[in-house]
């Protein structure tokens, strides 16, 4: 042992980086290990079931509001039934005379018996239970307070029996479930996010803590917070990435058999609430946004913890 | 005196307490110059390796203005700090090798750190593995090698990169007498390419092997100057000087 080999000062006095496998080789340990994979796949999963039934209920509220919105119920409460010919006659001479008015249709008495039917049985006949006279009219924009009012004035002299409703109106409370659910998905996204930053936080704790010596050594050998806190990223990356796409994957899967299941019902409503490409494209960002939050969580811990070093 | 401008770390009133103890280091105020070789003594406890965490920036001390190549590293940004470690080699007294790295990757380390591209690093850690006797334990973890293996891969991981200074804690002191006079040597080398060397021992049969050393020597965290060179600094021409005040340090000591 004699003098030092003469090494050439390769090295860069500035702030370099510290990357690639070998950077990853220093900690060995710093893979947050299995479960971490498993919580980010059952997280992402869980996500993604709530961000697609949020989507679907959105669609379906959606779908109901279109095809409600301009719809609107014209009832002709006259007990006699000649009179009510004549004032729903009236009615659908008036209404036609305005431009607002799409389409219009008075429904037969005979699909007025069937959808009674359910409730009063067939035995109904003639007078002996008065039913309103329906007028179905479609509007060309939405039935708002103003347009009511408009038809009301309309029918005012041609049909004084009739009642005007906004066929909206009557799903009020349904396109209120559906807001409050619509709320309720975005929150348990929140929360699914907030519990995975947590879950991450823990693991990337508990992976300094066992690299701790190895991470000190680096530190003091003038390695920066930023290389350190790489080294992590790029460990919670691989996990991330896997444990995203096997909960996207499992996720899709069930979103897809509910879909299904769904639409096997044909009811109208429920038909709506399928997804759309554009929504699919939305659910493909769920498991992007859990690595970014798994990669965001653990720079912030790393970085917090070394800025406790000097 | 023009010499304070080269001096690359002066203490001045310099003080370290760890939580609300009473302080372990008090009152110091030194300066170290390029090309030195420094050893610092003192019994066990008497604030050795504290002065040394200081020198290699491992705790900010407790008071007092410490600046190193030129800079307050009290008032440096954080964030700056790494630059400066950069150019420090540090041996640990407990060698603090990285356990699941091979003897080539432990040396290489500081030159990853630094962002030496790994094509410039093999030549280097090799030569440095020949240069302390390992080339046949370049594979070897630290865990399967001896302790006087483990301290060589700790100095040459210290040296890899030609720091300014190179700070020892006690490297000597758990190999064989035969091995550590190895050792002094290879400090000493170091030391005649430029490197500022501080090693902090007690053992005072080293202070001989190195003619030109000057001597810090602490007790009960004051430190005291028997070769009377430590704030002012022998010209490099008065080396033979200093080794004389060396050796009247260790008539001291």
């Amino acid at each position: 042992m004699e003098a030092p080999p003469g090494l050439a000062r390769a090295m860069e006095r500035g702030i370099a980086p510290f990357r690639g496998k070998q950077a990853a080789h220093l900690l060995p340990t710093a893979r947050l290990g299995g479960p971490m994979l498993w919580v980010i796949a059952i997280m992402v999963a869980l996500t993604l079931l709530a961000a697609g039934m949020g989507l679907a209920v959105a669609n379906l509220g959606a779908a109901a509001r279109s095809d409600l919105d301009g719809g609107v119920t014209i009832q002709i409460l006259e007990p006699d039934s000649d009179l009510r010919s004549r004032q729903s006659e009236r009615a659908i001479e008036a209404l036609e005379q305005l431009p607002e008015v799409e389409e219009l249709r008075l429904v037969p008495e005979a699909e007025l018996a069937q959808l009674i039917e359910p409730w009063l049985g067939e035995s109904v006949e003639g007078d002996t239970v008065p039913i309103p006279a329906l007028i179905d009219v479609r509007l060309g924009n939405a039935a708002g307070a103003a347009e009511l009012q408009k038809l009301r004035e309309v029918l005012a002299e041609a049909a004084p029996d009739a009642r005007v409703d906004a066929q909206a109106e009557w799903l009020q409370p349904v396109f209120s479930a559906i807001g409050t659910l619509r709320w309720l998905a975005i929150a348990l996204i929140v929360l699914l996010g907030f519990t995975s930053a947590a879950a991450v936080w823990l693991a990337a704790r508990n992976a300094l803590n066992a690299n701790r010596d190895t991470i000190e050594i680096v530190h003091l050998l003038g390695g920066t917070d930023s290389q350190i806190a790489r080294i992590f990223q790029r460990s919670i990356l691989i996990d991330a990435a896997v444990g995203a796409l096997i909960g996207f994957v499992f996720g899709a899967i069930m979103l897809a058999i509910m879909g299904a299941q769904f639409s096997a019902l044909e009811s109208g409503m429920v038909a709506g609430g399928g997804l759309s490409w554009s929504d699919w494209f939305l659910l493909a960002l769920v498991p992007v946004g859990g690595v970014i939050i798994a990669l965001g969580t653990a720079r912030f811990t790393v970085m917090r913890s070394l800025g406790k070093l000097l | 005196m023009n010499d304070q401008a080269e001096e690359i770390v002066r203490f001045d009133n310099v003080g370290l307490r760890y939580g609300t103890d009473k302080e372990v280091l008090r009152n110091l105020s030194f300066s170290l110059y390029p090309g030195r070789f420094y050893f610092l003594t003192g019994a066990s406890g008497a604030g050795k390796t504290s002065l040394l965490k200081l020198l290699y920036l491992a705790q900010r001390p407790s008071r007092g203005a410490v600046k190193m190549f030129g800079d307050d590293i009290i008032t440096l940004p954080r964030e700056r700090l790494p630059n400066f470690r950069r150019r420090l080699g540090v041996v640990f007294q407990d060698f603090r090798l990285v356990d699941h790295l091979d003897a080539f990757d432990n040396i290489a380390l500081p030159l990853r750190v630094s962002g030496v591209r790994e094509a410039d690093i093999e030549q280097p850690v090799t030569e440095m593995l020949d240069w302390v006797g390992l080339s046949h334990r370049s594979d070897a973890r630290p865990a399967t090698l001896s302790g006087g293996e483990q301290q060589r891969v700790a100095i040459a991981r210290a040296v890899i990169a030609r720091p300014d200074m190179l700070v020892a804690d006690e490297p000597t002191g758990n190999v064989d007498p035969e091995m550590a006079f190895k050792l002094l040597r290879l400090f000493a080398a170091l030391n005649r390419l430029g490197t500022t060397v501080v090693v902090a021992t007690h053992d005072l049969q080293l202070l001989q092997k190195v003619p030109d050393s000057l001597i810090m020597r602490l007790d009960k965290g004051k430190l005291s100057d028997p070769t009377g060179a430590l704030r002012y600094p022998p010209r490099m021409e008065k080396r033979s000087e200093a080794s004389l005040q060396a050796r009247r340090g260790e008539e001291l000591l």
